[in-house]
C-alpha cells in the first residue's frame, strides 16, 4: 500500500489503539483537528474521547501526567506539537521519564512514547524547525527513534509503543508528505540500522530527514565514479554499532550527515565510535556534514543552512582517494 | 459555607464582563468604569480601522505567498488597540505572534512587524525603539520576560510598566503561573492581558480551564483580576488604563481576562471548520468591536460619513504602504547566518561563514 509518512503514522497509531486498550493518545490539537500535521486524523472519531483527546496547552503537564498514567498501567503516546515546544517538558523527560526505572531499581516501568515532529526544510518560522535529537540521545534511559521512510515509520512506531522503555519518537517534518510503499507484514526491529543502498567506496550515514539527501547523493556520486553505501540509522539511541561498523570496515570511508548543528552533535558520537572500532580500516578521516553552529535560520535562509547533495558530494571529494599515498590497504 | 472575605473579594473579577458599550453600541446602564474622553474614543476608532485594514492586507499577502504564515486577529481589535492605547511611550509591550495589530498601533513599522512572518529574519524591529518585546512564539514565555522588565524598571527607579499579551491557551503553561506568582510576590508593575478568543488552535475553553473564569486565576497568586468585554474598546481601554495607573503608583500587577473571539482560523494554514460551528462565528460577527464603537460615536454625533471616509482613506493608504513594502524583494544575505550568534563571531563561525561564501561563489 502506498502511504505518506503521516498516513503511515496514523495507521500505526490506529492499529496500536486497536490492538491494546491500554494505549492512549493525547496532546494539543490531536483530537477533532487530527493534529496540525493530521497524524492523529480520525482517531477520536474512531476510538472515542477517552482514548484520544486534547489536553490543556502545557507540555510539562502532558509528559508529567503521561508518566503517572504509565506508572499506573497505561501506555500513553503523547504528541509535542513542534520540536522547540517540547522544551517546557524537558524537565519531565530528562529527570523523570528517563530515570524512573533506574531510580526504582526496575520497579517502575514507563512505556511512554513522546512523538515530536522535528527538523526543518518546510519553510517554518522560528521554533518550528529545531533538530533536538542530541538533547535526548545524551540522556541515558531514553530510546530515540527517527524513521526515514513511511514503512519504517509504521513499524518503528508500533515497536516504540510496545517498548517497555520510554521512547522519544522524532518525526522528520519534511518527510511527512513523502509517499512510498508500506508492507505492513514486513516488521522492522527497533535498535537496528539498515543499509538502504549498498556500495563499496564510502559509507554515508544518515537518519530521518537526511536519508533522502544521502540516497540522492549516492546517485550523484555514482556519476563521479564513487560507489556510495547509505546506512539509515533509524534508532539513534541505542546505537547499532554492528551494522554501521561493518559497513565502514567494508568501504573504509565515512561521511555522517545531519541537519542539527555539528558542534557536540550526533555526528561527533558516530565518528568517535567508528574511530574506536574501525581505525585500521579507515582510508581517510571521518567527515561530518551538518547544519552550521547557529540558531535555526528564518525560512528565506534555511536552504543555506541545511545539508544538501552538493555539500555531501564535496565531503566525499575531500576524502583521501589516493590509497598509494596514504599507504593504507 | 465558606464566606469570601473582603480582601479576597478585592482580588476577584466580577461575575459578568465589565462593559461600557452594549453589542449594539449603546451605553450600558450603571457602568462600573469611567467612559474614556471623546478624543480617546475617536482615536481608538481610527486605530481599529487601520488595524483591521492591516490585518486584511496581511491575510491577502499570505495568498500571494508573500508571508510564510499569518495569524489573523480580526475581531480582536478592541483588545489589540484598546490595550496599547492605554500605554504611555515609556511603557513596555510584550506581544505574541497574533498581536501584529497591537504592534502597528504601538507605532512599529508595519513591514518590520511582518518580517518574522515573512521569513526574512526572526524579528524585524528594534525592541528598544518602541519598547516592544519580540513577538513570542513559544507560548507564555513572554509573561516572565514582562515581569522581569517591569521589576527592573522599578529597581532602576523608573515608573514605566509592562503589558504582556497572551491567549487563553497560554494560561495553561507553567510559565504563566510562575509569572503571576513572581509578579504577585514582587508587586511588579505588570499587566497580564489574556485575550480569551475561545480557542487554542482547535482546543476550546472547556478543555483548557475549569475555573469560573481565567481571571479567577489571579486570586491564588494575590493578583487582582478583572473580567472585561473584549469586544468593547472603551471598556478594554478603561480597565487597562486603570491597571497601568495602579501599577505605576506601586499597586503591583493586574490580571485582565478580555472575552473576545477569533473570527478567522488560527492561521491561514488552519481549517477551523474541523472544530467549530459556523453559527458561532456568525454570532460573534454580530458583536463586532468596530461596529460597536462606530454605532456609539455616531449616536453621539462624534462620527459622520465624512470623518469615517477620511479614516478609511487613511487605512487604504496605510495598506498600500504595507503592500509596497512587502512587494519589495528582500535581499536575504547568507552571511547574516553567522552574524549576531555571539557578540563577536567565534573562530569556528568565521570558518563556516568562509566555507559558505566559497560554496556560493
Ligand atoms: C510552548 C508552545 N506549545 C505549543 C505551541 C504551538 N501553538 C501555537 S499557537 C497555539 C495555540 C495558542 O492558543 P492561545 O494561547 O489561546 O492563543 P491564540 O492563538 O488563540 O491567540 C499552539 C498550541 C507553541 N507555540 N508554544
Amino acid at each position: 500500500m502506498t502511504l505518506s509518512m503521516a498516513g503511515a503514522l496514523n495507521r500505526g497509531l490506529a492499529d496500536a489503539l486497536e490492538a491494546d486498550d491500554r494505549v492512549l493518545v493525547f496532546g494539543e490539537d490531536v483530537g477533532p483537528l487530527g493534529g496540525v500535521f493530521r497524524v492523529t486524523d480520525g482517531l477520536t472519531a474512531r476510538f472515542g474521547e477517552k482514548r484520544v483527546f486534547d489536553t490543556p496547552l502545557a507540555e510539562s503537564g502532558i509528559v508529567g501526567t503521561a508518566i503517572g498514567m504509565a506508572m499506573n498501567g497505561l501506555r500513553p503516546v503523547v504528541e509535542m506539537q513542534f520540536d522547540a515546544f517540547a522544551y517546557p517538558a524537558f524537565e519531565q523527560i530528562t529527570s523523570h521519564l528517563a530515570k524512573l526505572r533506574n531510580r526504582t531499581r526496575g520497579k517502575v516501568e514507563l512505556p511512554v512514547v513522546v512523538r515530536i515532529p522535528y527538523g526543518g526544510g518546510i519553510g517554518g518560522v522560528e521554533h518550528h524547525c529545531d533538530s533536538s535529537e542530541m538533547y535526548y540521545t545524551h540522556t541515558p534511559g531514553l530510546r530515540v527513534v527517527t524513521p526515514g521512510t513511511p514503512e519504517d515509520a509504521y513499524h518503528l512506531l508500533r515497536a516504540s509503543i510496545d517498548s517497555p522503555d520510554p521512547v522519544i519518537f522524532l518525526e522528520p517534518k519534511r518527510l511527512y508528505w513523502a509517499k512510498s510503499e508500506v508492507d505492513f507484514a514486513a516488521g522492522v526491529p527497533m535498535d537496528r540500522a539498515v543499509v538502504r543502498r549498498t556500495g563499496s567506496d564510502v559509507t554515508l550515514i544518515a537518519y530521518g530527514p537526511m536519508v533522502q539527501v544521502a540516497l540522492e547523493t549516492a546517485d550523484a556520486a555514482r556519476e563521479e565514479g564513487w560507489d556510495a553505501e547509505v546506512v539509515d540509522l533509524r534508532t539513534l539511541s541505542p546505537f547499532d554499532d554492528e551494522t554501521v561498523a561493518a559497513s565502514v570496515r567494508k568501504t573504509g570511508r565515512a561521511v555522517v550527515v545531519h541537519e542539527a548543528s555539528g558542534f557536540c552533535g550526533y555526528g561527533a558520537e558516530v565518528a568517535a565510535r567508528l574511530n574506536e572500532r574501525c581505525f585500521h580500516h579507515l582510508h581517510a578521516p571521518i567527515l561530518r556534514v551538518t547544519g552550521y553552529d547557529i540558531p535555526y535560520p528564518p525560512p528565506k535562509l534555511e536552504e543555506h543552512h541545511l545539508p544538501n547533495v552538493d555539500r555531501v558530494l564535496d565531503a566525499i571529494a575531500r576524502l583521501q582517494w589516493d590509497d598509494e599515498v596514504i599507504g593504507v590497504a | 459555607m465558606t464566606t469570601v472575605t473582603s480582601a479576597e473579594r478585592a482580588l476577584l473579577p466580577t461575575d459578568e464582563p465589565l462593559a461600557l458599550l452594549s453589542a449594539a453600541g449603546e451605553l450600558v446602564a450603571d457602568p462600573a468604569l469611567p467612559m474614556p474622553a471623546d478624543e480617546v474614543l475617536l482615536d481608538l476608532h481610527r486605530k481599529m480601522v487601520l488595524g483591521r485594514r492591516f490585518d486584511a492586507q496581511a491575510t491577502a499577502l499570505t495568498k500571494q505567498g508573500r508571508l510564510a504564515v499569518y495569524p489573523s486577529s480580526r475581531g480582536q481589535e478592541a483588545c489589540e488597540v484598546g490595550a496599547v492605547a492605554a500605554l504611555e511611550e515609556r511603557d513596555w509591550l510584550f506581544p505574541t505572534y497574533r498581536d501584529s495589530v497591537a504592534l502597528v498601533t504601538r507605532g512599529v513599522d508595519p513591514v518590520e512587524t511582518l518580517t518574522l512572518l515573512q521569513g526574512g529574519w526572526h524579528l524585524g524591529y528594534d525592541p528598544y525603539e518602541h519598547r516592544v518585546g519580540p513577538q513570542c512564539t513559544p507560548l507564555a514565555t513572554n509573561t516572565l520576560h514582562a515581569v522581569g522588565v517591569a521589576h527592573a524598571a522599578r529597581f532602576k527607579g523608573e515608573d514605566s510598566v509592562a503589558l504582556v499579551l497572551l491567549g487563553d491557551g497560554a494560561t495553561s503553561e507553567g510559565d504563566t503561573h510562575e509569572a503571576l506568582n513572581f509578579a504577585g510576590v514582587w508587586q511588579a508593575p505588570v499587566i497580564f492581558l489574556v485575550q480569551n478568543n475561545g480557542y487554542a488552535i482547535s482546543v476550546p475553553m472547556s478543555k483548557q480551564n475549569a475555573a469560573p473564569s481565567l481571571a479567577h486565576k489571579g486570586i491564588g497568586y494575590g493578583v487582582p483580576s478583572v473580567l472585561v468585554d473584549g469586544n468593547d474598546p472603551a471598556a478594554v481601554y478603561a480597565v487597562v488604563r486603570d491597571a497601568v495607573r495602579a501599577a505605576r503608583e506601586g499597586g503591583g500587577p493586574t490580571l485582565i481576562e478580555a472575552r473576545t473571539y477569533r473570527i478567522e482560523a488560527h492561521t491561514n494554514a488552519d481549517d477551523a471548520n474541523r472544530y467549530r460551528d459556523p453559527s458561532e462565528v456568525a454570532y460573534w460577527l454580530g458583536r463586532d468591536p468596530l461596529d460597536r464603537i462606530e454605532a456609539y460615536l455616531r449616536s453621539r454625533g462624534l462620527l459622520d460619513d465624512t470623518r469615517r471616509d477620511a479614516v478609511l482613506a487613511e487605512a487604504e493608504a496605510f495598506a498600500s504602504k504595507v503592500r509596497d513594502g512587502m512587494n519589495a524583494e528582500v535581499a536575504a544575505d547568507p552571511a547574516d547566518l553567522f552574524r549576531h550568534v555571539y557578540a563577536e563571531p567565534t573562530p569556528a563561525l568565521r570558518e563556516q561563514a568562509a566555507q559558505l561564501a566559497e560554496e556560493l561563489r
